[in-house]
């Protein structure tokens, strides 16, 4: 088979599962959230989430009907052939997960606020690049919803307040958003590089899995010192009050300028949606994320 | 914490008995509405035109959903809530006029819909964001689509729906507001979070 014709077979599954099918890490984490939470209206909602997890899957259908803003993560093997194709090809999976999955039409001109009707347009779906030696292609997809992206937030902070200043942005942020990005959130945080790169690594740490801390012992504690605060402002599940705000905290970063600390915090809403799948230079598939596939 | 479970049209008497972290179970008529909607259903009112269908009693959600057209019938695919709080410049207004007696959606209202449901009789149902499926699930038909030149999200569905919920009274017809009640609780854990954390505020 042409690869042109694998990556739009495995982009339109990928699109597919990624919006029927939570990650496993996701739903372990949904359900300990349920068993551990002490608020009544925090557990009813919790609950409310798993049965819909559930119901998704029995019905094969979208888990939340915002089917989001269609990102692709590409790692492309320095070896590939055809790299110029994948944009063309993950753009027509995109506009047949659209028709045939269903997926909601997410996408509109900024200037006309007309709809394209299939989640394309311009620059969309968007593709983030990486080059990697060998031969063969990672391909990951996140269907980001808008609730959540809507409380993204990015800031230049004090060089001098270090690592305090960036606690005060996270947990600031967070109390910001409340109810508004459907909680319980995984919180990516981005730091350094400059504005742009500290929201593209932010938004980036969303794809680790919850039950993959850190591999940097030290940043590992910091995550897990941002979770047990975002985790004591009481917000809860969808702001009803609970003790369940964050499933997760990802921290990723690159260095800074001596003049400035870019500092980003990415939410991802508890419909937590991504799915990844790799191919090998035969055009063999394996599906990394949803591997009942 | 108590669960009701009602009918529509639903009486002011019955929606006054709702208390906030209720939790309420809806059967029979609702309608979705967005901002659009809204904004079109008032203007209907100011011109002392009818709306499509009157909605004294009933249920409003804040909800764009996916429909699919089989034949001539149309399948709820997905119908989650959507962010309630760019309704809150409509919602007095409708509540007023319309007599609805539950707002349903996500992320709560403000204290203009508050005083409005304290007065006219009405109670805002938290419904769990994201959580499309189980909405759709509990819609039993689609009943007619109204205003369907808004587009797919913006138009007006009339949906019969069987047991729709959880969803948990966040606005009572009494002035409380758990949205509201929580933020202060927020603002509050907020200072020991900084202490935690070794900043100062
Ligand atoms: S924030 Fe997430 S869960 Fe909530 S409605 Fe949007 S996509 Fe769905």
């Amino acid at each position: 088979m042409e690869t042109a014709n694998i990556v739009e077979k495995v982009g339109f599954n990928l699109l597919k599962q990624a919006v029927i099918y939570l990650p496993e890490d996701v739903k372990h984490a949904l359900q300990k959230a349920y068993a551990e939470e002490t608020s009544e209206a925090g557990k009813t909602q919790l609950k409310a989430i798993l049965d819909n997890v559930e119901l998704a899957e029995r019905h094969q259908a979208p888990i939340c009907q915002d089917t989001g803003t269609i990102i692709f993560y590409v790692k492309a093997g320095a070896g590939v052939k055809n790299l110029d194709k994948i944009e063309e090809t993950l753009t027509k999976a995109t506009r047949r997960a659209t028709v045939e999955v269903p997926l909601r039409p997410n996408s509109v001109n900024p200037f006309t606020q007309k709809n394209s009707g299939d989640n394309t347009g311009r620059l969309i779906p968007y593709i983030n690049w990486e080059i990697v030696s060998g031969d063969s292609i990672e391909l990951t997809v996140m269907p980001k919803g808008g609730g959540s992206e809507n409380v993204c937030i990015s800031g230049m902070l004090v060089p001098g307040e270090g690592i305090k200043g960036l606690k005060k942005f996270v947990v600031d942020a967070v109390i910001r958003a409340g109810a508004k990005p459907c909680p319980p959130n995984i919180l990516g945080i981005g730091i350094g590089g400059g504005a742009d790169i500290s929201i593209k690594l932010a938004k980036k740490a969303l794809l680790r899995p919850l039950n993959e801390p850190n591999p940097d012992p030290e940043i590992a504690e910091l995550e897990k010192e941002i979770f047990e605060a975002v985790n004591m402002t009481g917000i809860g599940p969808m702001g009803l009050g609970g003790k369940t705000t964050a499933l997760g905290v990802h921290i990723d970063y690159a260095y800074r300028h001596p003049a400035s600390y870019p500092a980003a915090v990415a939410f991802q809403c508890w419909a937590a949606r991504r799915a990844t799948a790799r191919i090998n230079s035969a055009g063999k598939v394996e599906y990394l994320t949803h591997r009942m596939w | 914490m108590a669960v009701y479970k009602f009918k529509t049209p639903i009486s002011e008497e019955e929606i006054r008995k709702l208390k906030v972290n209720d939790v309420l179970y809806i059967t029979g008529t609702m309608v979705t509405a967005r901002d659009q909607a809204h904004r079109r259903a008032l203007e209907h009112f100011k011109q002392g035109k009818a709306l499509p269908i009157s909605l004294e009693g009933l249920a409003v959600f804040h909800c764009g959903p996916v429909m699919k057209k089989e034949g001539e019938k149309w399948i709820p695919v997905a119908a989650g809530p959507t962010t309630s709080t760019r309704m809150d410049i409509f919602e007095d207004e409708f509540i007023k006029n319309f007599k609805v007696r539950v707002i349903i959606g996500k992320g709560g209202m403000g204290r203009r819909t508050t005083e409005a449901m304290a007065k006219y009789g009405a109670v805002y149902g938290a419904f769990t964001g994201g959580a499309a499926v189980l909405a759709a699930k509990a819609i039993r038909s689609v009943r007619t689509v109204e205003w369907f030149d808004l587009g797919m999200p913006e138009a007006m569905w009339v949906l019969e729906v069987e047991e729709f919920g959880p969803l948990a009274i966040a606005i009572d017809s009494h002035g409380n507001n758990l949205f509201m009640e929580v933020q202060k609780k927020v603002e509050e854990n907020k200072q020991r979070i900084y202490q935690k954390l070794g900043l100062s505020p």
